[in-house]
């Protein structure tokens, strides 16, 4: 196959970037969309030209390095799957594809699809966990967990952290990735004693970060590669309503 | 070099608790007191540095991904087993410590290896209380499945997702004590060196990876947890950055290097597409429990699957392991399989494939109950392969995987070099010549959780060692020797990208050094790297910044380790003459073809001592002593 790539290169974070267009003759169909990008990258350095900056590193869909934004949609246009598990069977001889980084204030670009979403990190470190210390757990059958409650929490556990939801949102809001957090343990038993401090802390965390509020445009559910469900979001605010009557606004 | 393994006298179901008894620990007053530097954040490195910090040290910790939440454990699907009996099965901590010790051929120390199978059950305890959403059965309860290498259910798991939920667990732990200030968080910084002074680790030299400016950070002890090498096959389940720059550059400060040579080829991997390949996936090893291996009884046969008759199918695994049959370990199923692709009976374009079927499981149990089992490993598949797997075969064919060996370590888990701690994969410790599914995760979070936050007491109990500070000399000297390799590194001024070369070392290691490997074969790997590493040292390119994010001198300095680390894995290779786990030596095998230990000559941990680059290392033998168990032959028939 034959690729034009429109890709977005910016040398640094104060830079201007523009959309610089790249040709690849022989694509394979059976390539993922980042081996396709290395082809281009071993083609680039034997050039002598810098090569696109990107980040990947397990490529097979869960460790969440990987993200970039194809075709305007986050991790591409394949659903429930990262831009690593895209393959390019999935596009036709001849096809023009660009390729941008997340746009987002909060992400702000290192270099081409670089960025910097260290912002997903500190809103866990707000709230997300269960502060249990090592040593003072009981036997993990003591505490019956109903398979649905599990099951559910899982669904919402899967969240690998890649930042496509805020890329997604047209308000620039990570709820869906807060919700996500915030449902996992508030679901579970273990949650239960923090749960309404978890809720307010990890928003907060959120807003005070600089992204947006949620408007139910569900296009980070659209997004998400791992499928996660705005219905989580849902639940988030009515944790977040329940911590305010029991806490105080 | 002296290696004292300081295990524990007395029986080995009191070593443990007696060690515990005996040491002596840090008062917590003082214990904010000891810098620790823990280098990783997966399982184990994570698992330590949060654990550390509860109970009050101070902790820094780096990794070079841009959250610790991206450490290759993440990508662990099947399960983590421990000796809980909750099956009435009749497992036991006895149990788990011989099937451990059992599947890895009698090449580990008991007394290791019993105290993991003694803390597994916490291990359990503990990440439910952290919120990790195990699988579950309808009462409430934990559910298990099987692995390879047991005959008792006993693995945990989260869907296909293990490995990513344990570590989830861990990154909430460490990110509460990051909150807290208790942890110093360095991401997107990798390390290049260790600094010994007077004969004791006392810190670490970083690059950071957006600067590409050098730091040197002093520790009272150093934790590497810094995973396998794997990827020195350039073609394996690991993650790219995956390296061996951190466990290597200690070795050449004087840490020994243990049994570099068990590295561990997993049976169920998707096969290789073409040239392209950057990585190869891997598909849960839990799929045995419901999938049948099989390929084509005549060589050649390039029939449709489903137009194959039973009676013209090899289920060779079932047939030679009729006990263990598709839940074989890793070891022997990954070279059952090489012999039937060998034989010309391979399936997929490439002959270098057979299927795993779930079409028997799918007709007992329904479609739903297998998508709810595997479903998003059954996804995967036919992303990467675009075919359906409920509808046809699965093609598989055995990748490299797993590194067995690694940095030597006591019990303590503290290598050669005094305050010098390794944990995890990056050590040799537990899972002798092959390791048994579900147990890495196992491993990494018993040495983070349960075993470290005890055994450094061995270390700080006798006292706070003297602060060095980084502006030492010997911190300076460190310093300019990286930058050195750097400057080296963007002065070749050669044709060749980082991962052209690294693509020419993983052919020769898979051609030699890899799932079957003889005396020739070996010696031959030897010179050819040899080679190759002159041919990367003059013939590399290097492009873009040297002073701003470059993933190009990334990959090459991790490649020019590799290129010498790799001759010390055929040096290891080539030295042991006999065939034992996931070492197979083609002129040790019995008449069936399975691998031939030999106790008498070989029933000794390999640690390698630094001679310099290009220099045959020197062996030290730490001698097994096996006072509990029966050294046995290895047989699942």
């Amino acid at each position: 196959m034959r690729i034009n790539l429109h890709v977005w290169r910016q040398p640094n974070t104060e830079a201007k970037g523009h959309i610089q267009l790249y040709t690849l003759d022989d694509v394979s169909p059976d390539m993922s969309f980042l081996e396709m990008l290395d082809v281009l990258n071993e083609q680039l350095i034997q050039k002598g030209d810098d090569p696109v900056a990107f980040e990947s590193d397990c490529r097979e869909g869960i460790c969440g390095t990987c993200g970039m934004v194809i075709d305007g949609i986050p991790h591409g246009k394949q659903s429930g799957a990262t831009v690593c598990q895209l393959h390019m069977r999935k596009f036709k001889d001849g096809d023009d594809i660009y390729v941008e980084p997340y746009r987002h204030t909060v992400f702000p670009v290192i270099k081409d699809l670089f960025v910097d979403r260290s912002a997903y990190d500190r809103i866990i470190q707000a709230g997300g966990y269960v502060s249990a210390n090592v040593g003072s757990a009981p036997d993990a059958n003591a505490n019956p967990i109903p398979k649905g409650i599990a099951d559910l929490a899982m669904d919402a556990a899967q969240c690998i952290g890649c930042g496509a939801c805020a890329a997604a949102c047209p308000n620039g809001s990570a709820m869906l990735f807060v919700a996500a957090k915030v449902s996992h343990f508030n679901l579970l038993p273990q949650g239960q004693p923090e749960k309404a401090t978890r809720a307010r802390a990890m928003v907060k965390r959120m807003e005070d970060e600089g992204f947006g509020g949620c408007s139910n445009y569900y296009e980070c559910e659209a997004a998400c590669p791992k499928n996660i469900s705005v219905r989580f979001i849902a639940k988030l605010n009515r944790d977040y309503l329940y911590a305010a009557f029991k806490e105080g606004v | 070099m002296i290696l004292d393994s300081k295990v524990p006298s007395g029986p080995l179901e009191k070593k443990w608790s007696q060690f515990k008894a005996d040491m002596k620990p840090v008062n917590p007053a003082n214990k904010r007191k000891f810098k620790v530097l823990v280098v990783g954040t997966g399982l184990a490195g994570g698992a330590a540095a949060a654990t550390l910090a509860e109970l009050g040290y101070n902790v820094e910790a780096f990794t070079y991904h841009d959250s610790p939440r991206r450490a290759h454990s993440i990508a662990a699907q099947g399960g983590i087993n421990a000796a809980k009996n909750y099956q009435n099965d009749g497992d036991s901590i006895w149990r788990l410590f011989y099937d451990t010790i059992k599947g890895g051929d009698f090449r580990s120390r008991e007394a290791n290896v019993y105290r993991l199978a003694e803390v597994s059950a916490n291990i359990i305890d503990q990440s439910t209380a952290m919120g990790v959403p195990f699988a579950r059965e309808y009462g409430g309860y934990l559910s298990n499945r099987s692995f390879g290498g047991a005959l008792v259910s006993r693995t945990f798991y989260a869907r296909g997702q293990t490995g990513q939920q344990l570590l989830l667990g861990v990154y909430a732990a460490l990110s509460r004590q990051i909150e807290a200030k208790k942890v110093k968080m360095h991401n997107r910084k990798e390390m290049m060196d260790v600094v010994v002074v007077d004969g004791r680790a006392v810190g670490i030299v970083v690059r950071d990876l957006l600067t590409n400016k050098l730091e040197s950070h002093y520790g009272d002890a150093v934790i590497l947890a810094t995973g396998g090498y794997a990827s020195v096959f350039y073609l394996s389940t690991n993650a790219l950055y995956c390296n061996v720059t951190a466990s290597y550059r200690a070795y050449k400060r004087g840490a020994a290097f243990a049994n570099p040579c068990y590295t561990q080829i997993h049976p169920t991997c998707i096969p290789q597409s073409g040239d392209h390949q950057s990585k190869l996936t891997l598909m849960s090893e839990s799929l045995r429990n419901d999938g049948r291996i099989w390929v084509p009884k005549k060589a050649g046969d390039k029939r449709n699957p489903a137009d194959i008759p039973e009676e013209e199918r090899d289920y060779y695994l079932e047939r030679m392991y009729p006990s263990y049959g598709n839940l074989s370990p890793r070891d022997i199923s990954s070279r059952a399989a090489k012999r039937v692709c060998d034989e010309g009976r391979g399936v997929n374009a490439t002959g270098k494939a057979v299927y795993l079927d779930f079409s028997d499981a799918i007709n007992r149990l329904g479609q739903k109950v297998i998508a709810d089992r595997y479903g998003n490993l059954f996804d995967m598949y036919e992303n990467i392969i675009g075919v359906n797997p409920y509808k046809n075969p699965m093609m598989i064919y055995p990748a490299a995987h797993y590194a067995m060996g690694g940095l030597w370590v006591d019990y303590n888990l503290m290598s050669s070099i005094p305050g010098l701690f390794v944990l995890g994969e990056a050590n040799f410790s537990d899972h002798g010549a092959n390791r048994l599914g579900a147990s890495a995760l196992m491993q990494g979070l018993a040495d983070g959780y349960f075993v470290i936050p005890n055994t450094i007491n061995a270390y700080f109990g006798k006292g706070k060692p003297q602060t060095i500070p980084t502006d030492h000399p010997e911190f300076k000297k460190v310093e300019v020797e990286v930058q050195e390799r750097i400057t080296k590194l963007l002065n070749v001024n050669g044709k060749q990208s980082p991962t052209q070369l690294h693509k020419k070392l993983g052919a020769i290691m898979w051609e030699y050094v890899g799932m079957a490997r003889n005396r020739e074969g070996l010696k031959k790997a030897i010179g050819l790297i040899q080679e190759l590493r002159e041919e990367f040292w003059h013939d590399l390119k290097i492009v873009g910044p040297d002073s701003y994010l470059n993933p190009v001198i990334e990959k090459a300095s991790r490649v020019a380790d590799f290129m010498e680390f790799a001759e010390i894995l055929a040096y290891d290779a080539l030295m042991r003459e006999e065939s034992c786990g996931a070492h197979f030596r083609e002129e040790y095998q019995t008449e069936e073809g399975e691998a031939k230990r030999n106790d008498k000559d070989y029933s000794y941990v390999a640690a390698w001592e630094f001679q310099g680059v290009g220099k045959e290392p020197i062996l030290h033998k730490e001698d097994l002593k096996f006072e509990f168990v029966h050294l046995g032959e290895r047989s699942y028939k």
